[in-house]
């Protein structure tokens, strides 16, 4: 019996190493990429013989033969993320907030509406989207990003709400009682209770405008407005299979703050997701 | 409302509720004024007049353009002696303008109800000698009863203008000819054809046999990608949360790593690993030869790969919500399966599996929604390659929303691409319904609270 469970447990050991391995490897191998010499994919062995910085600083050095400006794109990216970041939670934190908190007329059309518009293929709207923005004379500004990430925001807001259900509503009611306003209300009882879920939303939209080229390549038309999923993209595109060590380095450091932001917050996003999940 | 105090100028005599209502019904606020409430009843009329004055610009023609969409191509003129490029009607940009009309007109017709009723309510209270609210009262009445609407205006604003509109002009577009190469604006007129676009993908052969092929490997993929992300997430928190195994939280970390890493790069590293020539992976195999893998190239393997590859990003998703579920697990069910001699697999069959299952069963049902949906993986990873030359547009890999994006940015087939788009529509509010149902019924049975 003993030595069943022995074996049993080295087994799986053995097992979660190689998971881990499986886990760990493409990150990896493109940090040992990104230090590689010279511009080719192959390799003769795992770790470079000769490790350098090199691609990392062609990234940030204008080159005759390559129109990169890497340090542009990263900080109209940070600039983006941001403003959305900000804009984009308080939006979804308030709607949820209403449609947890109040009982009004047409609240439950509301939410059947919601529910029905997430069921559409997000980019199915683009065109249209991309005329309203081309009449509003907003094409190629990074503030039409801002705008279309915030205004969709309030649509992930069933996350928030599931959050929102489950703080004791006799909390409120006494606070009412003391004569506080609807806003002293949300400010100083609700927001104080709900900072984890709002880390999560913050950190997830955050993300969302970090990587999204899909979008963000159809309305910034010109190089130095780009972000770093649109030049990266490009970048794999005209470059991967001649520079890739340089796309290595690219990748290193458009990845890097989401996962260390993602790894340190883990705590966060446990309780999002399970938040997202139980009441969806 | 004890003290309800009669003040000569704001109550009257019996029917006038009926006679403000009717004089809101004639002209926007002047039933307001009627029940002497000046302010609001100025702004109900400004309100009037400008809508007034839009629809007599613009609107009305915007509406007809809805309708018509467009009936002057651009066409040459005889200007002097010369020919010139005269610029005629651009359907698809009347096609929105007539939508926000449409939109604007269906809320000053909920404007204009509301009016009425008000004018109605307060000629009542008046009827029975209360007096009407000054415009400060009705203020404050607005910033309390109204907080939640106040709270949604903004946000209901945004969703409307770029979610809503948008998803109406693309619902109509299905129904009309837009589609390369012949009917593209500014060029050529577009016109409304009913349900022809429907009919033809499923009728024209090479459409019909794209739609067919998209749609199937589009649902084995969603089936198999959600029953392989599901299980080996199972798989991996039961391995974690073993008996006996040390650094949990160290593992744990470990496995969130691949969930961390933004997809976007993740998936552009793994198809560079996964090069036929040159990438790392392929040079293992050799190097144990074990010979090549056409992990991208053949369209058995692709399909392969992609699913391979999403269970790499998708297992640890599923794995931090099974290992949630596990720890709310109750211990003395386990303590007293232990007294009754259960074995450790009786008591995964019996006690851990059932509640993992029921705990997260509507979440499988929203991963199978999402995965019919997962661009990302398709897109960055074989783009729909390898090419198949059978298919309109697509390629071995490609689902319905990858092969909607290439419609729609590649091929501006605009008028297919809508109704790939409400086809993949029907399909997922059918999977969301059927949820919705099945967790009602879960929450009614409460076997476990």
């Amino acid at each position: 019996m003993r030595k069943q469970q022995r074996v049993k447990l080295v087994f799986s050991y053995i097992l979660l190493v190689l998971i881990a391995i499986g886990c760990i490897y493409p990150a990896l191998w493109i940090i040992l990429s990104s230090l590689k010499e010279g511009d080719s994919l192959y390799s003769e062995t795992l770790i470079p013989q000769k490790l350098t910085l090199e691609h990392y600083m062609d990234l940030f050095r204008s080159q005759s033969d390559k129109d990169l400006p890497y340090l542009k794109w990263y900080w109209n990216t940070l600039k983006i993320a941001i403003t959305s970041m900000i804009l984009g939670t308080l939006f979804q934190v308030l709607t949820a907030y209403a449609m947890s908190r109040f009982r009004f007329k047409g609240r439950q059309t509301m939410m059947s509406l919601v529910l029905i518009l997430g069921m559409f293929p997000g980019f199915m709207s683009m065109i249209a989207v991309y005329v309203i923005l081309l009449q509003m004379n907003l094409l190629n500004s990074p503030w039409a990003l801002v705008l279309v990430y915030t205004s969709g925001a309030a649509l992930g807001m069933f996350v928030a709400k599931g959050f929102f259900d489950t703080i004791p509503r006799a909390l409120e009611e006494s606070a009412l009682l003391d004569g506080a306003s609807h806003f002293q209300i949300f400010s100083r009882i609700i927001l104080p209770l709900s900072m984890p879920i709002i880390t999560y939303i913050a950190l997830t939209t955050f993300a969302g405008a970090w990587v999204d080229f899909i979008f963000a390549r159809l309305i910034l038309r010109s190089r130095e407005n780009w972000t770093l999923a649109v030049g990266l993209y490009e970048l794999v595109n005209t470059y991967s299979s001649t520079e890739f060590t340089l796309f290595a380095a690219g990748s290193v450091l458009v990845a890097l703050p989401i996962t260390l932001l993602y790894m340190f917050l883990q705590r966060f996003l446990v309780h999002g997701l399970t938040a997202g999940a139980t009441k969806g | 409302m004890g003290n309800v105090s009669i003040h000569p100028e704001r109550t009257t005599g019996v029917g006038s509720g009926l006679i403000a209502a009717i004089l809101s019904a004639l002209i926007m606020g002047l039933g307001q004024m009627v029940n002497r409430q000046w302010a609001k009843g100025i702004i109900f009329l400004i309100a009037e007049l400008v809508s007034v004055y839009l629809i007599i610009t613009s609107l009305a023609n915007n509406i007809w353009g809805l309708i018509t969409l467009g009936d002057q191509p651009s066409r040459m003129e005889k200007v002097g002696r010369l020919y010139q490029n005269v610029p005629g009607d651009h359907s698809i940009f009347m096609m929105i303008y007539g939508l926000v009309a449409l939109l604007y007109i269906g809320l000053l017709i909920c404007f204009y109800i509301a009016n009425i009723k008000d004018a109605y309510r307060i000629g009542k209270k008046r009827e029975r000698g209360e007096r009407a609210n000054t415009f400060r009262q009705t203020w404050k009445m607005i910033g309390n009863q109204g907080f939640p609407y106040l709270l949604l205006t903004l946000p209901a604003i945004g969703v409307l203008v770029f979610t809503i509109v948008p998803i109406i002009f693309m619902v109509l577009m299905a129904f009309t000819n837009y589609s390369a190469p012949d009917h593209i604006p500014a060029k050529n007129l577009v016109d409304w054809v009913g349900f022809r676009t429907f009919t033809n993908l499923l009728t024209l052969k090479s459409w019909s046999h794209t739609f067919i092929g998209v749609l199937t490997w589009t649902i084995i993929w969603a089936v198999v990608a959600t029953v392989t992300t599901y299980f080996g997430g199972i798989l991996v928190a039961l391995l974690i949360e073993q008996k006996g195994i040390k650094f949990k939280g160290m593992w744990r970390t470990l496995f969130i790593l691949p969930y961390a890493i933004p997809q976007f790069i993740s998936l552009l590293i793994m198809r560079n690993l996964l090069n036929f020539q040159f990438g790392p992976i392929n040079q293992y195999l050799r190097m144990m030869g074990l010979g090549s893998v056409p992990w991208l190239n053949d369209p058995f393997w692709a399909k392969v790969t992609v699913i391979l590859v999403n269970m790499w990003i998708g297992i640890p998703v599923s794995m931090i919500l099974v290992l949630g579920v596990l720890t709310a697990i109750p211990r003395d069910l386990y303590e007293a399966a232990e007294v009754d001699g259960a074995t450790g697999f009786q008591k995964f069959r019996n006690i851990t599996m059932p509640f993992v299952l029921f705990q997260t069963a509507p979440i499988l049902i929203m991963q199978f929604a999402g995965n019919i949906n997962n661009f990302n993986v398709i897109f960055l990873l074989t783009n729909g390659l390898p090419a198949n030359g059978d298919y309109a547009f697509a390629g071995s890999t490609d689902l319905l929303v990858t092969w909607l994006y290439k419609l729609t940015l590649e091929n501006q087939r605009y008028n297919f691409a809508s109704a790939i788009g409400i086809i993949i529509f029907i399909i997922i509010a059918a999977f969301s319904l059927y949820n919705y149902r099945r967790s009602r019924s879960f929450k009614e049975e409460d076997m476990i609270q």
